[in-house]
């Protein structure tokens, strides 16, 4: 599949009009963060819901012809010594290529994944390290992982390539039965730590049912495995290497949205960004804005828009891992702020917001001024933008308006 | 060695099936087997549209111009290759694999002591002492013959009625009793329900209870250990029913495509719990799937020690050289129940169990062969008997006094490392034991 961005029309979709009903009723002077803590049930007057250019500048038409976020980029570093302007994938290609050249027993290996894979991960790697070394399987998921687990435990590292999260099911038993028991079950006799299972994940766009999920949280509720997910070209490398080298199973998945979309400067040479650490991208006093993948960007856009807004200043969080996870910077954060919104691409029903809010709740919950809010995926499959009603649409995008909305409906009660 | 007559034979019917119009109709030709493989299976011709032979890239044979649907039984059954006949006699001398004395003894001694110990675990069960079990009975034959043929360091995938494996190649009394107790001497710490034995240093994969996941796992080892070049096998054991399962499929389709060296061992003993054969698949066994996956196969007698023996040495010969799979599959019976869970008079005769118990077992049948060289009497027999029972039994009343291992391990190789939120639920298991000690037997375990 090619992965131009999907185009909805804004203007027709229920959001719009809770969004439009959220402008109607929110008039007069901009708020004041003191005033909306001081009385979070007084009906405040807001400056209606407007976006300025600079806040979103693909906003401004109020139609969303392009992805539903704007990728934003990472700040150079030099840290890791001379970096090269990379996409997702490339970055991707760059680590398993520093695996690959550093450790004799790394193998690559999953449908396609010989001639570069469909979304050329791989791309040049067979002939750089022999055909032994990249190789395709059979076209069989719960054999790439069962495979995978096996050249692990007799001691190679195994670079699995599912070819969408969506297929991963077949490998569902291998992964949670086996991957992730491997070590427990044999009192740390076998293990299958060098395992890694990398899989294009999330929307986009034009993906429909069954090239758009975001099945991290059926993973999440897995003691003995590692998930994964990055929102940029620097984290994918570096997160990616540290799965490599991570001596337990680890699912990575790979945003799909952002393998040509979302581009970097990225080191050249390898590099770890450690595991189950959240990073906070923005310091911010009064609501704690969680996400992973591409949902990064989107509350991003998000914080300026609150805070150009609403006023309300924004603390965004990437967490990063979602298991093991980290509860102490997002409770750090919840405790600072008071407020918690988590969003994510996945269905929220029994979705990883359900599992942090949870925490949260127990752990600060004489630090919340607000109920927690979940703005994620609708209880649906995802669908194709084309062809499709106006309400099954609203699954693609959980916009920065559906999610400012929120925050000020939900978190500040301002109606 | 009749074993690979067998495996050549049965190779021919493959080939001939495939590729008529190779016309090699001289076996000996397609004995390069690696070019056989590659030319026979995968022919990737040039294409060429002025013969009249198909061009697609996923078959190589002829057209033909008659409606004609393949029989599933093309061939009147696999055969069952044998070395001794039931009253274990050798039937063709040059088939006997000629092992001394003490090999032979050796193999009685465990198949019997394995029986041995099958029967006071199980009776153990029925007393309440250990929580579950799973005898091996009729079985043992396919067990020692195996692990006889192999490497020590091959590297063993089982299912879990494969104890005489293990047992074969030294894992102690002590430590089955150890698992099955899940005492403190257990190497699996005591978390696995009995019978789930795993060792590191006899290259033993642990067993987990899911079934047929080890086979894509077992084709993965060996592939680890073709790159490694270290001449080494995998042996990957399964029952008949666990090919049923999609993971078998995977397995036996990447060992052949990724030519991993590997030997499928297969026990068809006749039962999946208590699903027979009939209603567990409809080709001729699981032997039949060879072929379709381009994998060398046997169908051995599983009561016939030295068939299984002969068949596994020259399966894992040819899969070290050769870099390919092998499939066996010993045919056999499952005298005892499913496990202590299963009373299988539910679903099977006395008399049939009694036939392969009485008629047809691997021990008895082991233990003629061995009366008939003189090399075991009366003697012999009450003497090992009584040894191996007094084994047995000191080794399971050692294992019952022994602790149960340190609370602390429900926690640890969860991870690699112990994660914050582990660490967290074991303090707050540890304030809730200090608070309510009362109600938790704490002094079973090891401090």
């Amino acid at each position: 599949m090619s992965l131009t961005s999907f185009s909805p029309s804004w203007s027709d979709t229920t959001a719009m009009a809770a969004a439009a009903r959220f402008l109607l009723r929110t008039a007069g002077s901009k708020a004041s963060i003191t005033n909306v803590n001081s009385c979070v049930h007084s009906k405040l007057g807001l400056t209606p819901l407007r976006v300025s250019p600079s806040c979103i500048p693909h906003a401004k038409t109020q139609k969303r012809h392009a992805a539903h976020f704007t990728f934003q980029p990472d700040p150079v570093s030099t840290k890791y010594g001379p970096m090269q302007k990379m996409n997702l994938f490339q970055s991707v290609t760059s680590a398993l290529d520093n695996t690959l050249a550093s450790d004799p027993t790394a193998v690559i290996f999953g449908e396609d994944v010989a001639f570069g894979g469909v979304f050329r991960c791989t791309v040049g790697l067979r002939d750089k390290y022999g055909k032994d070394r990249v190789f395709n399987t059979p076209l069989c998921e719960q054999g790439i992982v069962g495979f995978g687990i096996g050249l692990a435990v007799a001691g190679a590292t195994a670079i699995a390539e599912i070819q969408f999260a969506d297929y991963i099911f077949p490998a569902f038993d291998q992964i949670v039965n086996e991957a992730a028991k491997y070590r427990y079950r044999s009192g740390n006799l076998f293990d299958c730590g060098n395992l890694t299972i990398r899989a294009p994940w999330g929307c986009v766009g034009h993906g429909s049912l069954y090239h758009s999920q975001s099945p991290e949280a059926f993973f999440a509720h897995c003691p003995g495995i590692k998930v994964v997910i990055p929102r940029g070209p620097v984290q994918a490398k570096g997160l990616l290497l540290s799965c490599i080298a991570d001596k337990n199973p680890c699912i990575f998945f790979e945003p799909k949205i952002l393998y040509r979309a979302a581009v970097d400067q990225v080191p050249v040479e390898p590099y770890q960004i450690p595991l189950s650490q959240a990073e906070v991208l923005q310091e911010g006093s009064d609501v704690t804005l969680v996400a992973w993948g591409t949902q990064v960007h989107v509350i991003r856009e998000v914080a300026a828009m609150a805070q150009e807004k609403l006023g309300v200043s924004c603390e965004v969080v990437d967490l990063q891992t979602i298991l093991p996870w980290d509860t102490e910077t997002v409770c750090k954060s919840v405790v600072k702020t008071g407020r918690l919104l988590i969003s994510h691409e996945a269905p929220v029903t029994g979705g990883f917001a359900a599992e942090i809010s949870s925490t949260v709740q127990e752990e600060c919950f004489l630090n919340l001024e607000a109920p927690i809010a979940r703005v994620c995926g609708r209880r649906t499959s995802w669908t194709s933008e084309f062809s499709i009603s106006p309400p099954i649409r609203l699954n693609l995008i959980l916009s920065q308006y559906m999610l400012t909305t929120e925050i000020a409906r939900r978190l500040f009660r301002m109606h | 060695m009749a074993a690979f007559r067998v495996l050549r034979k049965f190779c021919g019917i493959r080939y001939n099936v495939i590729c008529q119009n190779k016309g090699l109709n001289d076996f000996s030709r397609h004995f390069q087997y690696r070019e056989f493989r590659i030319n026979g299976v995968l022919c990737q011709q040039t294409l060429d549209s002025s013969t009249e032979r198909p061009q697609f890239p996923g078959a190589c044979a002829d057209f033909v111009d008659r409606l004609e649907f393949i029989q599933p039984n093309v061939i009147s059954g696999i055969p069952v290759y044998r070395v001794m006949n039931r009253q274990g006699q050798i039937i063709n001398p040059s088939e006997d694999p000629q092992l001394p004395k003490e090999m032979v003894v050796n193999f009685y001694q465990k198949m019997t002591l394995l029986n041995t110990m099958d029967r006071i675990l199980y009776e153990s069960q029925r007393q309440g002492r250990i929580s579950f079990y799973a005898t091996n009975f009729g079985e043992e034959g396919t067990h020692i013959g195996s692990a006889a043929a192999l490497d020590p360091n091959d590297l063993v995938f089982g299912q879990y009625r494969e104890v005489g494996v293990l047992m074969y190649r030294g894992f102690p009394l002590e430590l089955f009793m150890a698992q099955c107790h899940a005492n403190a001497d257990d190497l699996g710490k005591g978390r696995q329900m009995p019978v789930h034995y795993g060792s590191k240093d006899l290259n033993f994969v642990t067993i987990s209870s899911t079934l047929a996941t080890q086979i894509p796992q077992a084709a993965g080892a060996a592939y680890t250990m073709k790159r490694e070049n270290s001449n080494r096998a995998v042996i990957c054991y399964f029952g008949e029913g666990a090919a049923s399962e999609g993971d078998a499929h995977a397995g036996f389709n990447f060992s052949a495509t990724l030519e991993c060296p590997i030997i499928f061992f297969c026990r068809n003993n006749g039962y999946a719990i208590s699903t027979p054969t009939r209603e567990q698949y409809r080709g001729d066994g699981i032997a039949a799937r060879g072929p379709g996956y381009g994998i060398m196969t046997i169908r051995v007698d599983g009561n016939d020690v030295f068939a299984v023996y002969n068949a596994t040495k020259e399966a894992r010969r040819r899969a070290v050289t050769e870099n390919q799979p092998f499939l066996i599959e010993a045919m056999t019976y499952r005298v005892g129940h499913h496990s202590t869970s299963d009373d299988s008079l539910a679903y099977r005769s006395v008399d049939e169990v009694n036939y392969w118990d009485k008629q047809d077992h691997p021990i008895s049948r082991l233990r003629n062969y061995m009366t008939g060289r003189g090399w075991w009497g009366e003697e012999e027999e009450q003497a090992w008997r009584k040894e191996s029972q007094e084994q047995v039994m000191q080794a399971l009343e050692y294992a019952e006094r022994q602790p149960k291992p340190q609370i602390e391990l429900l926690f640890t190789d969860v991870y690699q490392e112990l994660p914050p939120h582990l660490e967290k639920q074991k303090q707050a298991m540890w304030r809730h034991l200090k608070q309510y000690k009362e109600h938790y037997p704490l002094s079973i375990y090891e401090k």
